[in-house]
């Protein structure tokens, strides 16, 4: 393995990981996978027909988690990736992955994520996508993810995505399907700055009777940049669920939030929320008298605002 | 140790004419020493708080703290100097914990100071540390909260705006005792509290009525009571007949 400061910088800021962790991993970095391991019930092996992994997880299988980071450190490179992750039945697993760029360089370079996710009958899933990005150069630096995931009958899934810094443009795109008594949960964070520009569309079709699914954005736009967020509840049959975006919104920064409650079905429940506001002029007034400067209570509401 | 000499504010109101909202204030507060703010709503009392702690600019008049004109310091570096104010209205923060809002009252605080702070207020440690500051909080909380802000910053001068307010009775007399305790003839610190609670007043060293934007009386509790009596015992009377709304 030939990993240098700057990889395990990134690595550091996408997974929180300071070494390789032992457990079923998968590293890629600039189109090729640097470490690779299975776990007796986590089996990570390539996919055969086109770039990609799938990864398995035995069913009943406890308390386990498995990392499939991406790094893009080559100038210009922009890799495109296909992964396949099935938990099996009654498993209960938790799936970290992101991905994390480098470009100091003046060409683009970037990373397109496309995940299918399959969360079998009874099982508990969460699934952590953390993107950031560095580097001095003007090259942009680019994640698309797209991803669909299927929750089976009576499983839960959690999909937590965020992306703090450095990413200039993104444009993610999620569906899911929730079947009976499933449960799904989308959390999103999101920081844009200077021009960054942010997409992200979600879809989630309840389709199974007592399914059940949240959606819940918080995102701050800063400077110039800006977002737009698209968010369909798609009601099939009884069922319930909640959809919240909020935004703090600052400088000259554009938001664009749309929920979306489809229900096609007289028993399905389907609530939305959004907000769209500055900070308060009385929040920093308040943390400004426990003695922080004006920039230092901006920092603070908004750190606490996207954790 | 504060002293407001001549201080007026006149601000904007919605229908666009300047409002004098304080007229030539003048009071002075010494070290060691409790007080009490009271008087009619609209009075202008959490307005004088808002000037000490510069929210508002006044717009007349001279403010000395330790003998520091301090009218042209931000809000900032007033805390920074040891001015501390407990909003009557706090705000709520999405996403911050209870432990991180304490923690930005007063850095150098150990898990054993944060703890006792909660407990100052009537709530249980273990129940609220990791809390969140947003909504999910009930407006009595978060303002228990607020004054655990205020108490953990040791600051020289504390202001509290109606501490009682959505406050229950039993922990508003705790905290009475708490600030009697903590603030009387502490040579370092002086307390000021705003308040229209009957049994606080009497505990002050000295009582500043505030009506109209003045100071219409200001005396030991003794001196003040009778001028201050008949308006207390006729909200009262009002309270029991159900007349009288409760304030937020
Ligand atoms: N930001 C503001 N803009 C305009 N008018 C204001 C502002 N703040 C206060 N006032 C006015 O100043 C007067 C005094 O208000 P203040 O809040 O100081 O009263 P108070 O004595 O604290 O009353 P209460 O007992 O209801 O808390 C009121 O008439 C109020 O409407
Ligand atoms: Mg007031």
């Amino acid at each position: 393995m030939n990993f240098n400061d700057q990889d395990m910088k990134l690595l550091h800021a996408i997974t929180d990981l300071d070494m390789i962790p032992a457990g079923a991993i998968n590293i890629r970095r600039d189109g090729e996978a640097v470490i690779r391991v299975s776990s007796p019930n986590i089996k990570v092996y390539p996919k055969e027909d086109k770039p990609g992994l799938n990864v398995e997880v035995k069913p009943g299988t406890k308390n386990e988690t498995v990392h499939v980071p991406v790094l893009v450190t080559k100038a210009g490179f922009h890799d495109k990736v296909y992964n396949t992750f099935i938990v099996g039945e009654d498993a209960d697993v938790t799936i970290i992955a992101g991905c994390g760029i480098h470009n100091d360089s003046h060409s683009d370079s970037g990373h397109d994520g496309i995940h299918e996710i399959i969360v079998k009958k009874g099982a508990r899933m969460r699934y952590v996508e953390k993107h950031y990005g560095e580097g001095k150069g003007r090259g942009k630096r680019l994640l698309n993810p797209t991803t669909v995931i299927r929750v089976e009958s009576g499983a839960y899934a959690e999909l937590e995505m965020i992306q703090i810094e450095g990413v200039d443009d993104t444009f993610r795109s999620t569906v899911a399907h929730v079947a009976d008594k499933a449960n799904l949960k989308v959390i999103e964070r999101l920081l844009t700055h200077g021009e960054q520009s942010a997409v992200s569309e979600i879809d989630a079709y309840i389709e199974g009777q007592d399914g059940s699914a949240q959606i819940l954005s918080r995102s701050v736009a800063k400077d110039k940049s800006s977002q737009v967020f698209k968010a369909g509840l798609i009601g099939k049959t009884e069922c319930l669920g909640h959809v919240e975006c909020d935004s703090i919104i600052m400088g000259n920064a554009v938001i664009k939030a749309t929920p979306q409650l489809v229900a096609e079905d007289a028993r399905a429940v389907l609530t939305h929320e959004a907000a769209i506001g500055k900070i308060a002029g009385e929040q920093l007034i308040k943390l400004m008298s426990l003695g922080l400067t004006e920039q230092q209570a901006v920092d603070t509401i908004i750190d606490g605002f996207l954790r | 140790m504060l002293r407001l000499e001549n201080v007026s504010l006149a601000m904007n109101h919605e229908s666009g004419e300047n409002k004098d909202i304080l007229n030539n204030i003048n009071i002075k507060f010494e070290p060691g020493k409790l007080y009490a703010v009271t008087g009619p709503n609209g009075g202008g009392k959490s307005s004088i708080a808002k000037v000490i702690m510069g929210i508002y600019k006044h717009t007349k008049g001279n403010i000395y703290f330790n003998d520091e004109e301090i009218s042209q310091l931000n809000v900032t570096e007033r805390a920074q100097r040891g001015i501390a104010y407990a909003f009557q209205q706090p705000p709520r923060f999405k996403g911050l914990r209870i432990t991180d809002i304490l923690k930005t009252a007063q850095p150098n605080m150990d898990s054993i100071g944060l703890r006792r702070h909660l407990r100052d207020v009537g709530l249980c440690p273990e129940d609220y540390l990791d809390r969140d500051m947003g909504p999910g909080l009930s407006g009595g909380e978060i303002k228990r909260i607020e004054i655990a802000q205020v108490l953990a910053r040791e600051a020289k001068i504390s202001i509290f705006d109606e501490p009682e307010a959505g406050v229950d009775l039993w922990t508003i007399q705790r905290l009475m005792g708490i600030i009697v305790n903590k603030y009387k003839q502490n040579q370092d610190s002086t307390a000021i509290i705003i308040t229209h609670n009957e049994r606080a007043l009497p505990l002050c060293d000295e009582i500043i009525v505030i009506e109209d934007g003045a100071v219409k009386a200001s005396g030991t509790p003794t001196e003040i009571w009778p001028l201050i009596k008949e308006e207390i015992e006729c909200k009262k009377r009002l309270e029991c007949r159900g007349e009288f709304g409760y304030e937020f």
